[in-house]
């Protein structure tokens, strides 16, 4: 069965996708969109390493992004306007990303499969690392969920409580960088941040609990990988973007929904 | 009068959680300097001060948000903390009832949540979005929360700064019938002073250092204390004990 690359490529949008889909909700709720930018761009600094020491990309994505996760957690610490510095670093990461991937890589390198995604051409390999990952986010955010959500609540609340909310900040970081590393193939560095967001953002109106929002955006994000490679596949469109599109069509029903019913209730 | 405390951790086996010389910088700026206090078990006291002046600072560093620069906090091991911060904004995309709210970060069986909630007036509201609740309703919410670790202590960080006057006055109720319920200490940063200072068993006037401290009449007629807030505190000060008189229905004159 895995020897066909559509079954590879459903699996594989299948697996990003329920590590993205939660773990998108916390960057939902802690309006850290613009962080998930900056370690998704740093991805391609990742392949550039990957290409110069020929590791597997997900490797070097995986160690560049853990980098930058890093790095940006420890600058946002400081009292400097983080959407500023996550925006240099953000583009500053793709820019340098692209160039050194054009000086390390030999003619005729695809850039669009690194910054698009190229699906189709999951491995069995590709595939045991992404599903690998994806259950260490998972694993991480079950262990971790009810210190976490204290945490986004509120700090103060958080250590009060005993949780030491830099410490959660710093796990929700370093499950973004898997993330990024294991998405990459699936979406490409420029559309992951979209896999994180756009699912969660679709549950919300949909959800009363965090659980709930959590369960719907792996759902969602499930539902617009599989829409996405079947509309790709009729439609000979690329996939990564395809599969955005339809997580993006799936949002705008669900909102243009939810306005419908709360137009009979009361706010 | 400055340094001096009237418990010193040394030689109070009953503090429950205090500071030793505590200052803490934050940002390169000394925000409090040489803090000692402690507060006993079943205490009422006030930390007061004017905007500015670190009492918020010296809670967070009380429950370990920021460090000290110098000097230590010292907890009593096991001590139960409930928390009630000045207020907390929950993002709106963040859906949450108030029932799940109560379980974090540790679970809570459905019946002691909802004896939490009917303990603060909020029987019924369990189902309900956090977001929905009025100012009064989600600081109650919070207090409900705080109290469920049935802690030895009660740390409230200007609970009552986003409410207005008969929510504020409902809120200090409550706290008052709680607090005579749970017999725990109770920590309570106010700048608001006409409204609790009578409840305490000691007032500490902060402003980066402690200015002075004792019983609220102490207090209130200390030169320093009536340094930092001026003469017209003093009228607010009648203005809540005659409040708190007519509340209550109990005797005594108010302060003139």
């Amino acid at each position: 069965m895995l020897d066909d690359f559509l079954v590879r490529a459903a699996l594989a949008g299948v697996g990003a996708s329920i590590a993205a889909g939660p773990l998108g909700c916390f960057v939902v709720w802690r309006r850290m969109a613009y962080f998930g930018d900056a370690i998704a761009h740093a991805a391609l600094l990742g392949v550039a390493l990957s290409l110069a020491f020929s590791l597997s990309i997900q490797a070097g994505v995986l160690i560049v992004a853990v980098a930058i996760a890093l790095a940006v957690n420890v600058i946002s610490g400081g009292r400097l306007a983080m959407d500023t510095l996550l925006g240099v670093a953000a583009h500053g990461a793709l820019a340098v990303g692209l160039v050194a991937i054009s000086l390390t890589s030999r003619a005729g390198l695809d850039l669009d499969g690194y910054l698009f995604g190229e699906i189709l051409s999951v491995t069995r390999a590709d595939l045991a690392l992404i599903w690998g990952g994806a259950a260490c986010v998972t694993a991480l955010l079950v262990w971790r969920w009810s210190p976490m959500l204290t945490a986004t609540l509120g700090e103060d609340l958080a250590w009060a409580s005993g949780v030491d909310p830099k410490r959660e900040r710093m796990i929700l970081v370093l499950a973004m960088a898997i993330v990024v590393a294991v998405s990459i193939k699936v979406v490409g560095a420029l559309l992951i941040t979209a896999m994180l967001i756009i699912p969660a953002a679709t549950a919300r109106p949909l959800a009363r609990g965090p659980e709930a929002m959590a369960f719907l955006a792996a759902g969602f994000g499930v539902l617009s990988a599989l829409g996405g490679l079947w509309a790709s596949w009729r439609l000979d469109t690329p996939t990564g973007p395809t599969i955005v599109a339809a997580a993006a069509g799936l949002f705008v029903l669900i909102c243009l929904v939810s306005i419908g019913r709360g137009r009979g209730r009361a706010p | 009068m400055s340094k001096q405390s009237f418990i010193l951790p040394q030689d109070a086996t009953d503090v429950l959680i205090g500071t030793e010389n505590v200052s803490v910088a934050l940002g390169g700026r000394q925000v409090l300097r040489d803090l000692t206090f402690g507060i006993r078990r079943g205490e009422i006291v006030t930390i007061v001060g004017p905007n500015g002046s670190g009492k918020s600072t010296f809670v967070r560093a009380l429950i370990g948000a920021v460090p000290a620069s110098r000097g230590r906090v010292r907890t009593r091991p096991g001590l139960a903390i409930g928390y009630v911060p000045q207020r907390l904004h929950i993002d709106p995309t963040f859906p949450i009832t108030v029932a799940r709210f109560l379980a974090l970060p540790r679970r809570r069986g459905r019946a002691e949540i909802a004896e939490g909630l009917a303990r603060v007036g909020l029987a019924d509201h369990g189902r309900r979005q956090m977001t929905e609740l009025s100012g009064g309703q989600f600081q109650r919410v919070l207090l409900a929360r705080a109290l469920l670790g049935r802690p030895d202590i009660l740390i409230l960080d200007e609970p009552t700064q986003s409410l207005d006057q008969p929510a504020t006055a409902a809120f200090y109720r409550l706290i008052e019938e709680v607090r005579a319920d749970l017999s725990c200490a109770v920590l309570m940063v106010s700048h608001d002073l006409h409204v609790v200072m009578s409840a305490s068993d000691r007032v500490i006037c902060v402003n980066g250092h402690i200015c002075c401290e004792g019983t609220p009449t102490v207090v209130s007629e200390a030169p320093e204390y009536q340094a930092l807030f001026g003469d017209g505190t003093r009228g607010a000060l009648a203005l809540y004990q005659h409040h708190h008189d007519h509340e209550h229905g109990q005797g005594g004159a108010p302060h003139a």
